[in-house]
Parts: structure tokens; sequence; C-alpha cells
């Protein structure tokens, strides 16, 4: 009886479970079944789980051949991006603005959690309040801004550091926000115990900090590393290069007005999702506690 | 002998000390602000205080060679200050623009959030409590593939979707097809998803949603309003607020046309699994003790859910629908890549009009106007939302 109604239980549970689990699949499976139709027609003209014929020449295309779209001189094809370099330019973007935003956060959240001092809430105050500001109209002046800065003979505004840059700002206030909460859950104790066994606030910091407040740095990387994967309107504004264009960038561009080569638009699009998905799963056991446990307190 | 042992020496050191450790404390502090400080002073700050003077100015697309450290153009391209004009034309949607209806977008910005948020959290907390049950086979299988919606950039989830909801091509109109003929409903399945202007089923999924999902919010937020220490007496004028919100969200639901719906489901589809990862840690740490006492005083399944699993869930899921909701009211590519806000922008959000003033329609002085009264807004949603976390939070100490 009590067995009974266990197996019933779970096959309720697994019904549901698996009936979700198709939803959540179905729209991917939707982009690989196009991605790897031969015909690379506009759209399928079946939904099959597999198309006749089906191949991988789409993602042959897209990851060895140049891409028309984004060249130097057009004309020539070796001015044109591959998915290589692109792969490497949204890679350095994407890394550096993950690590301008967890160095930069962290030192100014240890700040405001750690020392009492003058101009404290001032200063806080004034970073949640960034957090709120809508940035659409600033790409105008940040444009004029970060065009004024010059890097070597050109504008730091065209070039990938600046990029990173532009969008570290868009996730410091989170990340400030975020890790002060969090570090402020670490008790001030452990340091100060540290600290009498002679190591240095440096040192403390390292040894004590860093290793406490892991998940709520690995949040601050994930959403830098997300930030600088996707962003594509400030990235087409300020980049002038083709040579420095990145992956989101080469995605938005295959969206034609009229028409979109849908096979290798998918196929690329599968292929950025990649280090994303890959990096979730790696930081997914500390995302819980790093987004929630400071944003607690506040 | 214990006579004999020195006093305590006096620990309270000088006043001049306190201030000296003060002071190097800021100095101290500052220094590690610093690089973050001058960062967003520079690539936020400076930049929000042109915004905010660019709003009183007639700033477009002639004054874009306007350029502050360049005394030349000071003279030529400066643009010329017209006191709150920019703001009152934004207010009164009396813009040189098409479909521009200041109160509408709001709206629909307000009704977009909560028909979002609230099956974000119901269906991702159900999905949790249902992961978390106890000897289940393959959670780890369901977990990995639950968190694809969040993990995969909303950027090609929005295209994806794009492409699904095509009339002839597109998966969705497909698959209407194919349960249509497998069980012979004779289901029209040449739906123009994204352009119709009338509203699906003559407006009453509309109302189903109305009813779903704010007839229980009203309820909530009066009940917890009585409870909150407003005086019994004034409490009628709020409810009435909530009960009059509450009417016209519902009103509009009924007349939102199919774009709508096809820019809801994707985003419900992408959101709930965040809620579900903040359940599953809430959900692991509540102690097992709890349950076995609840059963050894008698109580039901149903009764453990009501008064231990969400009481304590509850606190988890506060912060999560917070930062749930903000990004919910921004949520720029789902809206922009599948509807773009049409047809005749009745899907369009305040954030996809700041963009369309900036990038379509060049008025700059007009989207720096913009971009400040949503912040207004924003800054009020967010002190509403605060207010009623401290109200909830008493309630359940």
């Amino acid at each position: 009886m009590n067995k009974r109604s266990d197996f019933l239980r779970k096959l309720l549970l697994h019904t549901f479970l698996i009936g979700v689990t198709i939803s959540v699949l179905f729209p991917i499976v939707w982009m690989v079944s196009i991605a790897i139709d031969p015909r690379n027609i506009d759209k399928p003209l079946e939904l099959t789980l597999i198309p006749s014929g089906a191949s991988f020449e789409s993602f042959r295309k897209v990851l060895f051949e140049p891409n028309p779209l984004l060249c130097t001189n057009p004309a020539v094809a070796s001015t044109c991006m591959t998915f290589g370099k692109l792969l490497v330019n949204s890679l350095y973007v994407s890394f550096g603005t993950a690590l301008f935003a967890v160095v930069l956060g962290a030192s100014a959240a240890y700040a405001f959690s750690r020392f009492r001092f003058i101009g404290r809430q001032v200063g806080l105050l004034g970073f949640i309040a960034l957090l709120m500001l809508p940035a659409t109209a600033t790409v105008t002046p940040l444009y004029v801004l970060l065009g004024q800065i010059r890097l070597g003979d050109e504008a730091l505004r065209s070039t990938l550091l600046g990029l990173a840059i532009a969008y570290t700002s868009g996730t410091l206030p989170f990340a400030i926000w975020n890790l002060k909460g969090y570090f402020d859950t670490i008790p001030a104790e452990l340091e100060e115990a540290a600290l009498i066994d002679g190591a240095s606030v440096t040192q403390a910091f390292f040894r004590i900090i860093v290793p406490l407040a892991l998940p709520a740095l690995a949040v601050t990387v994930l959403l830098g590393f997300m930030a600088g994967w996707t962003e594509f309107v400030m990235a087409w504004l300020f980049l002038e290069d083709p040579s420095r264009f990145t992956l989101a960038m080469a995605l938005r561009s295959m969206q034609g007005q009229y028409t979109t080569p849908w096979s290798t638009f998918f196929a690329l699009a599968l292929l950025m999702s990649i280090p994303p998905v890959l990096l979730f799963f790696a930081l997914q056991r500390y995302i819980v506690s790093g987004l929630t446990v400071g944003g607690v307190k506040g | 002998m214990t006579d004999t042992l020195p006093k305590p020496v006096q620990t309270t050191p000088p006043a001049g000390g306190a201030r000296r450790k003060l002071f190097s404390n800021t100095l101290r502090a500052w220094l590690y602000i610093l690089p973050a400080g001058i960062l967003m002073l520079f690539i936020t700050l400076l930049p929000q205080l042109y915004q905010g003077w660019m709003a009183f100015t007639d700033y477009n697309i002639q004054n874009l060679r306007f350029n502050l450290f360049n005394p030349e153009t000071w003279e030529r391209f400066a643009p010329s200050l017209v006191g709150l004009e920019n703001f009152i034309r934004v207010l009164t949607s009396r813009l040189p623009i098409e479909n521009y209806d200041f109160i509408r977008l709001l709206k629909f910005n307000v009704g977009w959030t909560v028909a979002n948020v609230v099956f974000h959290v119901i269906i991702g907390v159900a999905i949790a409590v249902a992961l978390n049950s106890k000897n289940l086979s393959g959670q780890r299988v369901y977990r990995a593939i639950f968190v694809l919606p969040w993990a995969i950039p909303g950027l090609i989830i929005a295209f994806t979707w794009r492409n699904m909801y095509d009339r002839r091509f597109g998966a969705i109109n497909q698959l209407i097809g194919k349960i249509s003929d497998w069980f012979d409903l004779g289901i029209n399945n040449d739906i123009r998803w994204l352009e119709t202007t009338t509203p699906p089923a003559g407006g009453s999924a509309g109302l189903a949603l109305g009813l779903v999902v704010l007839l229980p919010l009203a309820i909530f937020a009066i009940n917890a309003l009585w409870k909150s220490g407003v005086p019994k007496w004034l409490v009628w004028l709020p409810a009435a607020g909530v009960v009059y919100a509450a009417y016209t969200l519902t009103i509009m639901y009924m007349g939102l046309p199919f774009a709508f719906w096809a820019v809801w489901l994707p985003n419900i589809w992408l959101g709930w699994p965040f809620m579900t990862v903040i359940a599953t840690g809430a959900l692991q740490a509540i102690p097992e003790e709890l349950y076995e006492a609840a059963r050894m005083d008698g109580a039901s399944g149903w009764q453990q859910f009501w008064s231990i699993t969400v009481p304590l869930l509850r606190a988890a899921m506060v912060p999560a629908i917070m930062v749930g909701t903000i990004w919910t009211f921004n949520n720029f590519n789902i809206i922009f890549f599948i509807s773009e806000g049409g047809p005749f922008g009745r899907t369009e959000l305040l954030v996809t009009q700041a963009y369309k003033l900036v990038f379509t329609q060049r008025l700059y002085g007009i989207a720096a106007a913009f971009s400040i009264v949503v912040f207004f807004v924003l800054l009020v949603i967010t002190l509403i939302q605060n207010r009623v976390t401290q109200a909830t939070k008493a309630y359940y100490e």
C-alpha cells in the first residue's frame, strides 16, 4: 500500500519534471535542428528533430570561413574576421570586464564593510543610486568622454580596453552592493585574530576574506563576463576597426533586415552559448549563496 | 593572594587617539574605494550629469558636434536651454513620434512586470519543491537542464523565439498544427503572432491572466495593509488604490494583442530557473528535524508545506523577487528583438522606448529627460518594494 503510493508519487513527479524538461529543451532543439539543416534556407518547412541530410556544414562555415560582413576591406577575404579572432576579442572584453569588476568591486566593498570612516554613508548611497540610473541616454556623452582619453595614438573609446572599462562601470554598483552585504556576514573577529597573529591587512584579506567570500566573488565574475559577452549596442557605436569586433556583434550583424542566414546564424548562436553555460555549471554551487546572502542584509 | 595581582590597565584611549584612528581609517578606506570611485566618476557620474544637463536643452542631431573639451565647437553647436519643456512633453505625450503615450507605456511596463514575476515565482518554487523530494532519481540531470534558460545569453534566446513565432515556418504554429492534427482538433494554426492587433480569444485570456495574477496579489496586499499598523480607519484608502490598480491592469490585459503573449511566454520560459535555483538553496537549508517534529505532532504533508516550507522560503525569496522585479521591469532583449515594441507600440517598455529615442529618433534632449523620468519611476517602485518587504518581515518575525 505504502510502496504503491510512493511509486505513484514518483511517477507523477517524473511526469511533471519530464514535461518541464521538454519545454526547456524545445527551443534549444529547434536551434540545433535549424543549424544542422543542410539547405541553409530561411526556415525549415517541417517540424523535424533531425532534418533530412543533416550535416555540420554550417558549423564548419562559421568556425573556419572568414565572415564576409565584418571586413576592413570587403574585397580582400584575408581582412575579414574569422571565428577565432572574434572569439579572442570577446574573451578579452569579457574576462577584462570580469577582472575589473571583481578587483575594483572587492576593494571598495571591503572598505565599506570593514571601516567606519567619514563619508561612508554618502559613498555607499552614491553607488546604490548609480545602480538605478538608466544609462541609455548616457552613451552620447560617454562617446565624447572616452574619445578624449588617448591611449597611445588612438582614442580609448575605439579600443577593447575602453569597452571593458565602460562595461565595468555598468556592473560595479551591483557588485559593490552585493559584495559588501556578503562581507558583512563574515565575522570581523576572524581577521582580528589573524592580525593579532602578525598577519598584515593584505594577508588577512587574501587568506580569510577571499576564501570565505568565494560565492559572492564568483557571482561578480559571472555577471561581468556575461555583460562583456553579450553587449553589442555600445560596441557597435564605439568600435571602428572590424578587427576588434566581437562575437555578439557578429551575431547581431547576421540579423538582416529582410533575410537572415538562419542555419549559420544558429550555428554561431549555439557556439556562443557554450562558454557562458560552462561558466554557469562551473560556478553553479556558488551562485545561490553568492546572490542571496548579501542581499538579505542589504 | 588575589589582591597582589596588578589592576587591569586603563584601556580607554585618549580622545585624540580615537580621532586619529578615524582619520587614518578614512584615508585608508578611500584609498580602497579610489579605483572604483575614479571609474564610476568618469564613466557613469559625469555622463549622468551631462545627461541631466541635456534634459533641459533641445539637444538633437545638429548638436552632436558639440564637444565640451573643444571651445571652438561651443559657439556653433551648443544646444539652447529650454527649461522643463522636455519633461512636460514626455509626461503629457506630446512628442513628434508615433504611438507614444507615456501613461500607456507605464501601465504596460507595470502590468508586464507583475504578470512575469508572479509566474516566475510560482513556477520556480513549484519546480524546486518537486526537485527537492527525497530519493528522486535523475535529480542532477534535471538540475543541469533546468539552468539552461538562465545560462544561455538573453540575446540568443530572443532571436530564437522570434524565429519560432514566424507565421509559416515558425515552430510555434507548426507545433499547434501538429497537435491539432494528432487529436483532430481543427485549430487554426495560421496565427500572426507579432502583427495581429486584436486580443486573443476576445480578451478572455487577458481576463484569466488578471484573475490568476492580480486577484491573489490584491488580497495579499490588502491583508498586509490591514496588519501593517496603518490605522484601521485609514486602510480603505490604500486598499481602494490596490483594487483600482488591479482593475485597470485587468482591463489592460484584456486589450493586449497576441504580441504580448508572444513575448510573455519566452520571458516566463527564461525567468523561472533563477527562482528555482534560489528556492532550492533555501529548501536545502531547512533542517529535517522541523518536519520530523511536525510529523510527530500529526501534521499532514500539506500542513507541513504551508507552516514550515512556505514561511522559511519566504525569507530567501524576498530579495530574489526584488532583483527579479528590476530585471523584468528593464528587460530589453525579449521585447526589443521579438515584438520590437509592436504592433503600434503596444508592447513597448520604457527601456525600449528610451533606446529608440536615442538610436532611432535621435531626440537626445528628450531621451535624457525620459531617462530621468524612468529613474524616478524605478525609485518609487524600489521604495514601495522596500516598504512591503519591511512590512512582511515584521509580520513574520
